[in-house]
């Protein structure tokens, strides 16, 4: 069956030792598509996709489906999963001086990801590896071609990630906060790469970031996670003009503006619950404005709205007639 | 890379001087030669003969004086037993020590290290279990019990090896056993170790990321990265070749160097044990030398920083 979807996830669940850390995750990967997954740290935006690539260690255990041009790939044999990462789906990761092999030299990792995917060999692999190192923008490729990867910089680096992603020339870039570790100047540049290179090849680009300007910068669409669940998903016009889930509203509250008079940063309160001690309803139920006595006792499913995003909320923000609502379950909720 | 070689040789000098130092002075401090030689009973120009002899009465400084030129000159001294070149004495015992300890050598390091990495590879499975429990076993088990065990087993209650000596290539079975089998536990531990740290690193995830197969993974990314600690333990058992005999070799009167160096030290034979000594400083500093190339060869980085 032919599907013009490039990677669907349905209902991706993951567990740690027995305590469940994602909940059963939906998502839709067009090609050439760009999706940001947003979300503060330990929501599960990166075990989304380790789980979805089988990267996760042995201890997880991972249910649901992941498929990739409608052929499913969770649970096959390991050769399976082999030739779709890197090949179809590649990924990069935070900390992209960790992220090389510190005893092989940079052409070498280079080359190994292009003799797997593209059966190059000998010279013309060294030449096509060259020519990624130049499409990333590191300088003096040739030479630098044998050096190791403590030998360039943390922005470098993240290049030559880049780089070796690209070589099985993928459907899928996963971008794991690609430049969380990086300076801001640096960062704005990996962006730029990450943009430039999407335009050049079509590659869909899943990136992953709780910094909601860079996922503005990058895609078109983005899923707001929390808990190990998608709370909201729309594209970027919806998310950032008019954010619905109380969750999405406090991440936009606590970016500073550059334009506009200064104010004061509204934080969200608490933190994010650790995956064992999850509240009964909405997990983020303890932290929001919004939340009402329903909230605590049902969770709310995810829903398509009127203007095509997905929420789930009970009692979502900016809707001025629900702040009746919001007061009568308020009093209902003293009351009891 | 020139003037790191020259600074690890010069390092590696001063370090077989100490030793030569420290055994010359305590050599002397711990006991008169003569009385051990000569018996009790003996009148004291006999004494005072032997002393003179063997340069004993000098001052002691003026002794080793004398000892570290002569060893510049390639004279280790004369065995006050044997009467003969010490060294030439320690040098015939050589093959004998290395009959047991090379391969002792080689069965800890196709044993204990294949045995690490699979365990660390198959974590919390059956054999990772069974691997570490053995592995504390191997090396908890001091060598003279564990020799006295082997003996008790195969020599007395089976019959199948002999007990001591060193005849036949059998008799060689015991003792190499014996001394292998500490070491192939503390190589396990470490191996294994060394490949779970490696296994968890990011670079690892970016290999597999990458659509390698897992035993290239494995093969190419992780074991260059856990070989440098493997390597480390592997230097000092190799530095260890010529000393590491000394219980084995009594415990089954094999005549190597182990025995050697008691016989001479209960006898007071200062040139022997000096010599036994000089030839265990060198091989541990030389393959403390060739640990630290190989480190270089193996981890760039460290490469890196002894450049400057």
């Amino acid at each position: 069956m032919f599907s013009n979807n490039l990677v669907e996830l349905r209902d991706l669940k993951v567990a740690f030792d027995g305590i469940q850390v994602l909940h059963g995750i939906d998502l839709t990967v067009g090609r050439g598509e760009a999706i940001g997954l947003v979300g503060e740290s330990g929501c599960g935006k990166s075990v989304t996709w380790l789980a979805a690539l089988g990267l996760l260690p042995g201890k997880a255990t991972v249910a649901g489906s992941v498929r990739v041009d409608g052929q499913e790939i969770l649970g096959t044999p390991r050769s399976v999963l082999e030739s779709v990462r890197g090949k179809r789906i590649a990924m990069i990761f935070q900390d992209p001086s960790s992220s090389l092999n510190p005893v092989l030299k940079i052409g070498r990792q280079i080359t190994e990801a292009l003799v797997l995917h593209r059966a190059l060999t000998g010279q013309a692999a060294k030449a096509e590896a060259l020519r990624l190192m130049d499409m990333v923008g590191i300088p003096d490729a040739r030479r630098r071609f044998d050096l190791f990867p403590h030998e360039f910089s943390g922005g470098q680096c993240q290049r030559l990630m880049i780089a070796m992603a690209l070589a099985g020339e993928p459907d899928l870039l996963v971008a794991d906060e690609p430049t969380t570790a990086l300076d801001a100047t640096i960062q704005a540049q990996i962006l730029d790469l990450l943009i430039e290179l999407r335009a050049e090849t079509g590659m869909a680009t899943i990136f992953i970031s709780h910094d909601l300007g860079a996922v503005s910068q990058v895609c078109e669409r983005a899923c707001v996670m929390y808990a190990g669940r998608i709370v909201e998903q729309g594209t970027i016009e919806a998310l950032f003009d008019n954010p619905r889930h109380p969750y999405t509203r406090g991440l936009f509250d606590a970016i500073p503006r550059l334009d506009g008079p200064r104010e004061r940063l509204i934080p969200i309160p608490g933190t994010v619950p650790h995956p064992r001690d999850l509240p009964e309803g909405c997990a983020f139920s303890p932290r929001c404005s919004h939340a009402a006595i329903d909230c605590r006792s049902r969770r709310p499913a995810l829903s398509p709205m009127d203007d095509g995003r997905l929420l789930s909320c009970f009692h979502p923000v900016n809707q001025t007639s629900d702040l009746a609502t919001v007061a009568a379950s308020r009093v209902a909720e003293a009351v009891s | 890379m020139l003037r790191f070689a020259s600074i690890r040789l010069l390092r590696a000098m001063i370090t077989i001087l100490a030793v030569l130092t420290f055994a010359f002075v305590v050599l002397r401090m711990s006991g008169d030669p003569a009385q051990v030689m000569l018996g009790p009973d003996v009148p004291q120009e006999s004494v005072d003969a032997f002393r003179k002899a063997w340069g004993l009465d000098q001052p002691l400084w003026i002794q080793y004086l004398a000892y570290i030129k002569a060893i510049f000159t390639g004279d280790f001294g004369v065995s006050m037993r044997d009467k003969a070149s010490a060294m030439q004495l320690v040098i015939d015992r050589i093959p004998a020590t290395l009959q047991l300890t090379i391969p002792a050598l080689f069965l800890k390091v196709v044993i204990g290290i294949p045995a690490g990495v699979y365990a660390a590879l198959h974590r919390q499975s059956a054999v990772d279990r069974g691997v570490i429990l053995a592995a504390i076993f191997g090396f908890t088990i001091p060598s003279f019990v564990m020799g006295l065990l082997l003996v008790l087993i195969f020599s007395i209650t089976l019959g199948l090896l002999p007990s001591g000596g060193q005849d036949t290539w059998q008799h060689g079975i015991l003792p190499t056993l014996t001394m292998s089998i500490g070491g192939i536990g503390i190589l396990a531990r470490f191996s294994r170790s060394a490949m779970i740290e490696v296994m968890s690193q990011p670079y690892i995830r970016t290999a597999s990321a990458k659509g390698m197969a897992w035993q290239d993974v494995v093969w190419r990314h992780a074991l260059p990265n856990a070989a440098v600690p493997i390597v480390t333990i592997v230097g000092f058992m190799v530095g260890s070749l010529i000393a590491g005999a000394v219980v084995v070799e009594s415990i089954f009167s094999w005549p190597g160097i182990g025995r050697l160096l008691v016989v001479s030290v209960t006898n007071r034979d200062l040139a022997v044990v000096q010599c036994i000594l000089l030839m265990i400083a060198a091989t541990m500093v030389v393959s403390n030398l060739i640990v630290d190339l190989l480190y270089g060869w193996l981890d760039p980085r460290l490469r890196a920083q002894s450049a400057h």
